[in-house]
């Protein structure tokens, strides 16, 4: 719904994500003071940020997949890892340059997740998700069994340079990431209002009916684990070369289920419901870091760190709350907000 | 003579059409032709195959004997979207909606087969890619207006009301630019006035586009003021098939109907 006095001229307009100069303001204004905030931000909130971007990539590449195209997946964490250690292993082992290994990193992994999709040809939900489940499994016990990969030591790539500028602080990295999380959201709002965002919304809703409107199910089911699988493999590469070090403890089925608690927390089938979910799930787990000494010395029978579990039990219960009482997550509430707030002081 | 010729060509020819569930026969021998610039009725009782039919021309179903021609090509071994591609539109007995999306991005998707820009250009969503979003749109509101539905454009399909479903169905279907439309049952559960403005859209576009429509329905009267040929089936057979009235009268299709005396 439109803001009273908006209307649309055209259907230019009206398909337009950004519409009124207002629009504009805010958005050049949130990217500057984005962009500057390594100056004046602490070194904490720099790294926090980081970490948010990256996830932030992996749950779009999930958006995509699952709340687009119906597929649910758990297989995000192994298909990151393929992009970690791709980058890893093209810039240690082939002196291939980062910025090469980033897009490389993406292809290969959406690479695998076409051959981890294709079981999404023959059977879905519950089922699907056991599938991916075992794909996960399969990944990282081959990383783990093979001898490039560096095995249970894991590898250790650099931080990426350009000329003679090493990006080797956080605060550095931070352009990098942030630019590439701003691009791949462009991205995939995007691809949600096109051609085929629209056939995987078919899928999603109605696969029946989506094949008598065209879609081909085989191709856009692997197109939307590809797609996908090459959100998770970037976001892999930047982790990767941000952290600089990869070994398989940084990609295990509680990350995979992490980020999808991150999207239905944030909202099946929306861009900000991505932002909202990470947003969530990270802050949750910092205000968890935070409390667990102080839970630890309150109560002792926990043990010395009861971060670990507490933060399990926290995450289960933001799931279990969400499920019930809003299944479509925290962009439902946002519109519902929007909408309110647009009509005021009328209730309808 | 010439433009009757042509008007009575078949667009698709059905033969010896033969579908088996197990041991229950759906459709056995059924031979019809589609011809161009004809509303075709097909009635029966329930049960009596009238879904399956369409169900062969669009492809869920795949026939153990007899061929479906479109163009001289037979159709019973392509899948759903290959004949969909084809321009081969139909809507549903059920209403099979975008239930997430607005009717008008329902709309939008039955542009599928005729949009060319790919992922990596959806992704960027400018110059063609936006060009051609615009175009399609534009075909889109010509079918919304057609219908009069420009007042739900923006709603959700859900929430809308049976009626309205049913119209966003056949919407969707048009929005394909079929070559040939059929439909299941489109007034099937609609009150008097909803049918009647049905049977209008059918006949507006029909005349307007000039396509083959075949057209499932149970009720009658529709069926006789609108058809120009009518198909009987009955047990999954081809009972009668010929003009409205000659079908009226024909015994066996009394028979069917009201049961043996
Ligand atoms: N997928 C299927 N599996 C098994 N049997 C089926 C299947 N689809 C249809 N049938 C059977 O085939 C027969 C014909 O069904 P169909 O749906 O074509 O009837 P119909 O003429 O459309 O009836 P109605 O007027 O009720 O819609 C029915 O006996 C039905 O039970
Ligand atoms: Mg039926």
């Amino acid at each position: 719904m439109r803001p009273c006095g908006v209307f649309d001229k055209s259907y230019a307009l009206d398909i337009a994500i950004i519409r009124t100069w207002q629009h504009w303001a805010i958005l050049i204004s949130a990217l500057l003071v984005l962009y500057l905030f390594p100056l004046f931000g602490s070194y904490y909130l720099v790294s926090f940020i980081n970490l948010l971007s990256i996830s932030i990539i992996v749950v779009l590449g999930l958006q995509i997949v699952s709340g687009l195209c119906g597929q649910i997946s758990f297989g995000q964490a192994a298909f990151m890892a393929v992009g970690a250690y791709t980058s890893s292993i093209l810039t240690i082992r082939y002196g291939v340059s980062f910025w090469l290994a980033l897009p490389l990193s993406g292809i290969m992994a959406g690479a695998v997740g076409i051959i981890g999709g294709a079981p999404s040809l023959r059977i879905k939900g519950m089922y699907l998700a056991m599938a991916t489940i075992a794909i996960h499994f399969v990944v990282i016990w081959l990383i783990l069994h093979m001898q490039i990969t560096g095995s249970f030591k894991g590898l250790y790539p650099m931080p990426p340079t350009i000329g003679g500028f090493e990006f080797d602080s956080d605060e550095r990295m931070f352009y990098i990431i942030v630019t590439v999380m701003i691009i791949m959201t462009y991205g995939a709002r995007n691809l949600m209002r096109s051609k085929v965002g629209r056939a995987f919304v078919a899928i999603r809703d109605n696969d029946l009916a989506g094949e008598v409107m065209g879609v081909n199910l085989y191709y856009n089911k692997l197109l939307a684990f590809f797609i996908s699988c090459f959100y998770a493999g970037v976001a892999g590469s930047l982790w990767a070369h941000l952290i600089t070090v990869v070994n398989t403890e940084q990609f295990t089925l509680l990350h995979a289920l992490e980020y999808v608690g991150m999207l239905i927390i944030g909202g099946m089938g929306s861009i900000p419901g991505v932002f909202f979910g990470v947003l969530f799930i990270r802050i949750l787990n910092e205000l968890v870091m935070f409390a667990s000494p102080a839970l630890a010395k309150a109560v002792p029978w926990l043990g010395s760190s009861p971060a670990a579990s507490l933060g399990l039990i926290a995450f289960g219960l933001a799931m279990a709350v969400f499920l019930v009482f809003e299944p479509r997550g925290l962009a439902h509430r946002w519109e519902i907000f929007k909408s309110s707030y647009r009509l005021y002081p009328f209730a309808h | 003579m010439n433009h009757l010729n042509s008007e009575d060509e078949a667009v698709i020819r059905i033969q010896r059409l033969s579908l088996k569930f197990g041991g229950l026969q759906a459709l056995s021998d059924v031979s019809v032709d589609i011809r161009s610039g004809k509303i075709l009725a097909i009635i029966g009782p329930n049960g009596a195959g009238k879904t399956c039919f369409l169900n062969c021309i669009n492809g869920f179903y795949h026939p153990y004997e007899g061929e479906i021609l479109y163009r001289e090509r037979d159709l019973t071994r392509l899948k759903p979207h290959q004949i969909a591609s084809l321009g081969i539109a139909r809507t549903f007995q059920n209403i099979e909606l975008f239930s997430g999306l607005t009717a008008l991005d329902n709309l939008m998707s039955a542009r599928h087969i005729h949009m060319r820009r790919g992922a990596l250009l959806g992704c960027l969503f400018f110059g063609p890619t936006r060009r051609e979003e615009i175009a399609h749109r534009e075909r889109v509101e010509e079918v919304i207006d057609l219908l009069e539905m420009a007042s739900i454009r923006k709603k959700t399909v859900g929430s809308l009301p049976y009626g309205q479903r049913k119209k966003v169905d056949l919407a969707r279907a048009l929005c394909m630019d079929p070559s040939i439309l059929l439909l299941d049952e489109p007034m099937a559960g609609m009150n008097v006035e909803e049918k009647e403005d049905m049977a209008r859209f059918i006949l507006d576009v029909y005349e307007l586009k000039k396509i083959p429509i075949v057209l499932i329905e149970h009720d009658m009267d529709v069926v006789m003021d609108i058809c120009q040929r009518i198909v009987v089936l009955d047990f999954g057979r081809k009972l009668a098939e010929g003009r409205p009235q000659e079908v009226k009268d024909n015994e066996r299709v009394i028979r069917a109907y009201l049961g043996e005396e």
